[in-house]
Order: C-alpha cells, then sequence, then structure tokens
C-alpha cells in the first residue's frame, strides 16, 4: 500500500500517468469499412441477461434459420456483461481489428455512437424491409438520427406503477388515477405503515422522475434545427420537478436514504416488501416475481395530472446495429434482420418477457400475457424518448440529472436554482456535441 | 590521453545509468508527455474511435477546467480533507508508537498484528467492509449505537467522516511502525537522563523524542500527504462514486468521472496535469527538506 521515500514521487507520477492508459497515445482508428465479404464468420456481440439461457434458445433459432440462407456464413455469438458493456463496445469503437460485426446497445446510446463513428447507416436496408413497417414509431425514433437509420430495435422497455394490493386493500385504497391521488395514497400508506415507503423514488431515478416532467408538460429539451436546448428549467418541467421532489420527506420516502436510491434500489425495495408502491419496468416482473411480494401486487399505468391521463413514459430498450467497420455489412444486416423480426421478437416475448417493437406483435403479446397489459397501455398512450443528440449521453454519464435531483430533495439549492444549474450542464454538453 | 580519460569519465556514470533511464523514460517520462499533450487537444470517445477529427485546442481544457466552480470546490474538499487525513493518521500512528514501547510483549504483540493486518486489507476490501458496518439497514454499528436507520453517507460532513475513518485505519500502521522503528533507535540513556531530570512524559515527547525522529516524521508526513492527496478508492467505493450531488468528489475520482465515466479524455487529462503539478511541488519540498538535513540524495 506504502511505496518506499524513494519512489513514491515518480510512482504518484506514474499513476497520473496511468489516467491516459485507455488512450495510451492520441492515437485515431479508423472505422470505415474496408471490403464487403459475403462469406466468413459474422461476430455478434449481445447482452448478457440474467436467466439467459431462454434469450440464447431464440437466437440461437434466428441463427439457425439465417444460415439456412447464407451457407458460406458463421456466426459466432458471445453474449457480454450488462455492466461493463460501455468499455466493451468503446473498445470495439478504438479497435476495429478485434470488433464484432453486430451488437446490441441501449437505445439512449445511439446518439452517442453515431457521433463516435462507431454504427453503420442503414436507412436504405431499413426502408425496404417489409416487416420494418410495423415498427412503433417511438421505436423507430431510437434508431434514428437526424433522419437516418442506424439499426433495428429489438425490444422496448416501459415503466408502470406497481402497487401492494394487500395494503391498498387493508387502507381502503384505490389504484390512483391522477398525480395528485399518488402522492395522497402514498403518504397514506407511510402514515398508517411507518416501515413502509410509500412510493420509492431516488434521487437518482431518472427514468423514474421524467413521466413527472412530462405529464405536466416539460420536457428534457427541445430541437430546433439538428441542435437541442435544455428545457428542464421551463415552468412546466419545474412543476414536474416539484412533483416528484415533494416526494421526498419523513411523509413518504426519507431524503436520508431515498436521495441516493437509484432504479434498481426502488424495485429492490418494493419486491423485499418495503414499500407499498413503485415505479418499475416490465422486466422488473421478474425479479418482483421472485421477491416477497409475489402474488400481493399489481401494475396499473403511472397516472398523469388530470385524472384518467397516463404520465408519458421513457421509452427504454435495446436496439440491433451494424458497426461501420464491419467487413461482412451485406450479411450482418440480414442477420440483423432476423434478430429483430417480427418471428424473433415474438418468440423472444415470450422466453424473455421483453415487448417487441413492432405494434402488431405487441398486440398479440398481450393477449397471450396480461400482466404485459398496463405496460402496453403506457406505451399505446405514447412513451418518450431520450434527446437524440449525442449530448445526451454525456449529460446521462456526468449524472446531471440525479444531481439536480439530489441537490433539490436533500436542500441544497431550491427548484429553481437546481433546474437552471442542470439546463446550463445540459445545454454546454449539447453545445460541445454540436 | 589525458583528454580521452576525462571524457570517458565523464561519460561513465551515464552509461551506467542508462538502463534505469530507458525504463524511466519509457515508463514514466513517455506518459506524462502523453498526457500533456492530450490535455491541449479536443479528444473525447468520437476522436478516438475516429467518427470526428483529433483538433488542438490549446489551453481550451484547462479554460474550461478553471472556469468550473466545481473543480474549485472539489479541490478545496481535496486539500483540507487530505490534510484532516494526514493529520488524523500522524496523530493516532505516533500514540500508538509510544504505546507500543510501553506495554508488555503479548498486547504489543497483539496491537502489531492488529495493525499488520488493516495494513494488509486491500483498499477495496476495507472500504467494502466499512460502509457495511455503516449500513443503515443491515449495519451493526447503528445497532450498537441505537441510531435506528441513520445514513452515514447522506450528510457530506458525516460521508466524508466515514471515509476518514477508514483511511486512518488503513494508513496508521505504517506510521506506527516506523515511528515505533525510530524510537527503539534512541538511545536509552537520553530518555533516562530526561527522566532523571523531572520531565513529564509529554515533555519527554516534545523535547527530546520528537526532535530525534524529525527525519523520520517529515518522511511518514510527506509520504501520507501525497498518498492522501491521490485516495480513489474509499471515496469511489464508500459514497458510490462521489456522493449525493457529488458532494464527497476528491480530485482523482473527479478526473476519472471525467476522464472515464464521460470520456472526455483531454479534459480528464487536464485534471491529471493539475495534480501531477501540485504533488510535484509537494515532492520538492520534500527533498528540500531532506537536502537541508545534510541527508544523502
Amino acid at each position: 500500500m506504502k511505496f518506499s521515500a524513494r519512489i513514491a514521487a515518480p510512482a504518484a507520477a506514474l499513476v497520473l500517468a496511468g489516467l491516459t492508459a485507455t488512450a495510451c497515445a492520441p492515437q485515431t482508428s479508423d472505422n470505415s469499412a474496408k471490403k464487403d465479404e459475403k462469406s466468413g464468420t459474422l461476430r455478434v456481440w449481445l447482452f448478457q441477461e440474467v436467466g439467459n439461457a431462454p434469450k440464447q434458445k431464440v437466437v440461437d433459432r434466428a441463427v439457425d434459420a439465417f444460415r439456412a440462407q447464407h451457407k458460406d456464413a458463421e456466426v459466432e455469438i458471445e453474449y457480454i456483461p450488462v455492466e461493463t458493456r460501455a468499455q466493451k463496445i468503446k473498445a470495439a469503437f478504438n479497435d476495429p481489428e478485434s470488433a464484432p460485426d453486430l451488437i446490441e446497445y441501449g437505445n439512449t446510446d445511439t446518439a452517442g455512437y453515431v457521433k463516435d463513428g462507431g454504427l453503420a447507416d442503414v436507412t436504405e436496408e431499413f426502408g425496404a424491409w417489409a416487416e420494418a413497417k410495423d415498427t412503433d414509431p417511438a421505436a423507430k425514433q431510437s434508431v434514428s438520427v437526424g433522419g437516418k437509420v442506424y439499426g433495428a430495435p429489438f425490444f422496448v422497455g416501459v415503466r408502470a406503477l406497481y402497487y401492494r394490493t394487500d395494503v391498498f386493500e387493508e387502507l381502503g385504497l384505490k389504484p390512483p388515477k391522477s398525480q395528485a391521488e399518488l402522492v395522497t395514497a402514498a403518504k397514506k400508506i407511510r402514515k398508517a405503515k411507518p416501515e413502509l415507503y410509500g412510493l420509492a423514488v431516488g434521487g437518482a431515478y431518472t427514468y423514474g422522475a421524467m413521466p413527472f416532467i412530462w405529464a405536466n408538460g416539460g420536457e428534457l429539451a427541445e430541437e430546433s434545427g439538428g441542435t437541442y436546448t435544455s428545457a428542464i428549467d421551463s415552468p412546466a418541467a419545474r412543476k414536474g420537478i416539484k412533483a416528484y421532489t415533494s416526494l421526498f420527506g419523513p411523509d413518504n420516502c426519507p431524503a436520508a436514504k431515498c436521495a441516493e436510491m437509484g432504479g434498481n434500489d426502488t424495485v429492490t425495495a418494493f419486491a423485499s416488501g418495503r414499500a407499498g408502491m413503485a415505479i418499475g419496468g416490465d422486466f422488473s416482473h421478474a425479479a418482483v416475481e421472485a421477491g416477497k411480494v409475489k402474488g400481493k401486487y399489481a401494475v396499473v399505468p403511472l397516472p398523469g395530472v388530470k385524472a384518467g391521463e397516463i404520465a408519458p413514459a421513457f421509452a427504454g430498450g435495446n436496439n440491433l446495429g451494424v458497426l461501420k467497420s464491419s467487413s461482412h455489412r451485406t450479411l450482418a444486416v440480414d442477420l440483423m434482420k432476423q434478430l429483430a423480426g417480427k418471428k424473433a421478437q415474438g418468440e423472444l416475448f415470450d422466453a424473455m418477457g421483453f415487448l417487441p417493437t413492432y405494434t402488431d406483435v405487441r398486440e398479440s403479446a398481450a393477449k397471450k400475457e396480461p400482466f404485459v397489459e398496463p405496460f402496453i397501455e403506457t406505451l399505446a398512450a405514447g412513451a418518450k424518448a431520450a434527446p437524440a443528440s449525442p449530448g445526451w449521453a454525456q449529460i446521462d454519464s456526468s449524472l446531471v440529472l440525479p444531481t439536480m435531483f439530489q441537490e433539490i430533495v436533500s436542500g441544497r439549492k431550491d427548484v429553481a436554482a437546481a433546474s437552471g444549474d442542470a439546463a446550463k450542464k445540459m445545454n454546454d454538453a449539447f453545445g460541445a456535441a454540436g | 590521453m589525458s583528454a580521452i580519460a576525462r571524457r570517458g569519465s565523464g561519460w561513465t556514470p551515464w552509461l551506467y545509468l542508462a538502463p534505469a533511464l530507458v525504463v524511466l523514460g519509457g515508463l514514466l517520462v513517455y506518459p506524462v508527455y502523453q498526457l500533456g499533450l492530450i490535455s491541449f487537444l479536443e479528444y473525447t470517445q468520437a476522436q478516438v474511435s475516429g467518427g470526428e477529427p483529433t483538433s488542438f485546442k490549446g489551453l481550451g481544457n484547462y479554460t474550461t477546467l478553471f472556469g468550473d466552480p466545481q473543480f474549485w470546490q472539489v479541490l478545496l474538499a481535496t486539500v483540507v480533507f487530505a490534510a484532516a487525513c494526514v493529520l488524523a493518521t500522524l496523530a493516532l500512528g505516533c500514540a500508538l508508537a509510544v504505546l507500543l514501547t510501553r506495554v508488555r510483549a503479548v498486547p504489543r504483540l497483539a496491537l502489531m498484528m492488529a495493525a499488520l493486518g488493516a495494513w494488509a486489507t486491500p483498499a477495496i476490501t476495507g472500504s467494502t467492509v466499512w460502509v457495511f458496518l455503516f449500513d443503515p439497514d443491515f449495519g451493526p454499528v447503528n445497532k450498537v449505537l441505537g441510531l435506528g436507520d441513520h445514513s452515514w453517507t447522506y450528510g457530506r460532513y458525516s460521508a466524508f467522516a466515514l471515509v476518514l475513518l477508514e483511511v486512518v485505519w488503513c494508513s496508521f500502521p505504517f506510521v506506527m511502525v516506523t515511528v515505533y522503528a525510530g524510537i527503539r533507535a534512541i538511545p536509552a540513556e537520553v530518555l533516562e537522563a530526561a527522566s532523571l531530570d523531572g520531565a513529564s512524559q509529554w515533555r519527554i515527547w516534545r523535547s527530546v523524542m520528537a526532535p530525534m525522529l524529525r527525519p523520520i516524521l517529515v518522511v511518514v508526513t510527506i509520504q501520507s500527504v501525497i498518498w492522501d492527496f491521490k485516495i480513489f478508492t474509499q471515496i469511489y467505493v464508500m459514497t458510490n462514486g462521489g456522493g449525493i450531488a457529488g458532494q464527497n468528489l476528491v480530485l482523482n475520482v473527479y478526473a476519472y468521472q471525467k476522464a472515464f465515466a464521460s470520456s472526455q479524455y483531454s479534459l480528464g487529462s487536464a485534471i491529471g496535469v493539475v495534480m501531477l503539478l501540485i504533488l510535484l511541488a509537494v515532492t520538492l519540498v520534500y527533498l528540500r527538506l531532506l537536502r537541508r538535513q545534510g541527508e544523502e540524495l
């Protein structure tokens, strides 16, 4: 742990110098494709999910179908851990020689990856693809940057309100129909059962907070002529921020504990029976089923401001994209269509519960599995995407919005000051991104 | 003939130094050169992977950095936090070193083992265990103290205090062992003479032991300064990457967040250069102090 005196100073400098380790020389890699081979091995990176075996089966079937049409092509699938995906994909962009041809990526990363020069433009192929006509508009937007398409939507994820049926019954509560009712119900639960959070919220749970901003008519950012400007400090957005941050406090979710929580923490709190309500995704279903509250909960869309309205949810999910550096572009695009096609997405829903990106496939899925009903309802009411600017990736990773919420709930700044500062940071990022 | 011999002798030291210089050049000078170079460029993920050309920004990164109030706040926090860590580590280390000289063999052995255990624990393990001990829901500390579900990492100062405890815990053994060795080297008759003159314990420490231990104390102080200024693991693990709204950021974690979490490699490099300069200044002071004491360099 300690070095001898003589080497301490050089060692200190070395550690600092080590900051450049991943970019050991200001080098720039060439990500342009040199050729388009029609045979050889296609390398694919997909995310390793919790309980990955069913996904693997669906993928293997799709690959078999692909190989039946392309006898000369081999496919090598690698499942990469979700936690380190950002580093792995960056590394792939840095070293095109060992990069895969096709990757799965989170849809908030689209614009950033396009700016990095990592993803290939597949606008033509996507336009000529018959199945793509049924893609829902929010999903299509999540693969588009500046009117061009950079991949195919793989599945969508959306959040809704989980609540404890037993607690609601005991306290004579009804599933909230408006934001005001939601807040009242949350405080009632906390009052009657102080060991529970009314509605589990998190200062670092950006995707749980966004619906409050959107429901109040606010926006994260506004686009004009391809450039984005932050709208987080508009009066409407501030109203939403105020509504969300008012949920932090001894009467619902004490700031001392909830300010630090992220999305997973709130879902864990709900699943382990420490919360009356939580905002969770369709993808959280398995985790909640595995928890203490199994059989004692239900899901409804998160209510909007007016009674009967649904708060616009964040349209999350993953896409598939061909790397710009791929030397098998045509094959990779074909494989992408196979994996993100209607058949594979339908099977993926059966296997993993991931919501399909095609409106018709989604409807038939809802018939099979009533659980997804509230989520599909939420999507149908109009889910929203994060700003399609490369600046968003930086805003996201430098925790601009969590910092804003945490500043407010810890009482360090008021809504106006915190949202003003956040808007400034967002505009810097949008400006730098061009 | 004599000219050749003189020239030969002028070159000989360099010849002997060459292998070490080559290694140092490759492992130290070159990376530092790259660090400095990148800090003058616009260099983010887009430049690394070829989406955009790399461009020269001059002092742009430094202007951004120095214009950011958060940087100054983090710098101040780093200096104050490092100073507090150094003082606490030295005070505890010296006190226990003195204690070691006064207790019997068995307690001395126990104290030594406990200290060496703390010293040998990897920083990341130590931090994880400390966070668990103070966990609001499951931690034993809150149970023992009856604090309910008090969160130690919520307040800025209480989070810093928690990290400080961990840092002191894992770095006091170095001070203790070094100072203990120094005290052992003080001739017994000097201490005996002092006590015969009726000096109190505190007086003996202040007027006899501390001056004789000065070279050792200078070494451990400067090393603690360098080490605590660069603190990373403890803050990163215990406050979850810098605390609520970044309240517990220190310079090294801040540089990491800029360089790697948000891929602004050039801005991260600029922070690295600033840290390098600060530590270089500290090191120069250290070398001067050593030289003044007549120690061979």
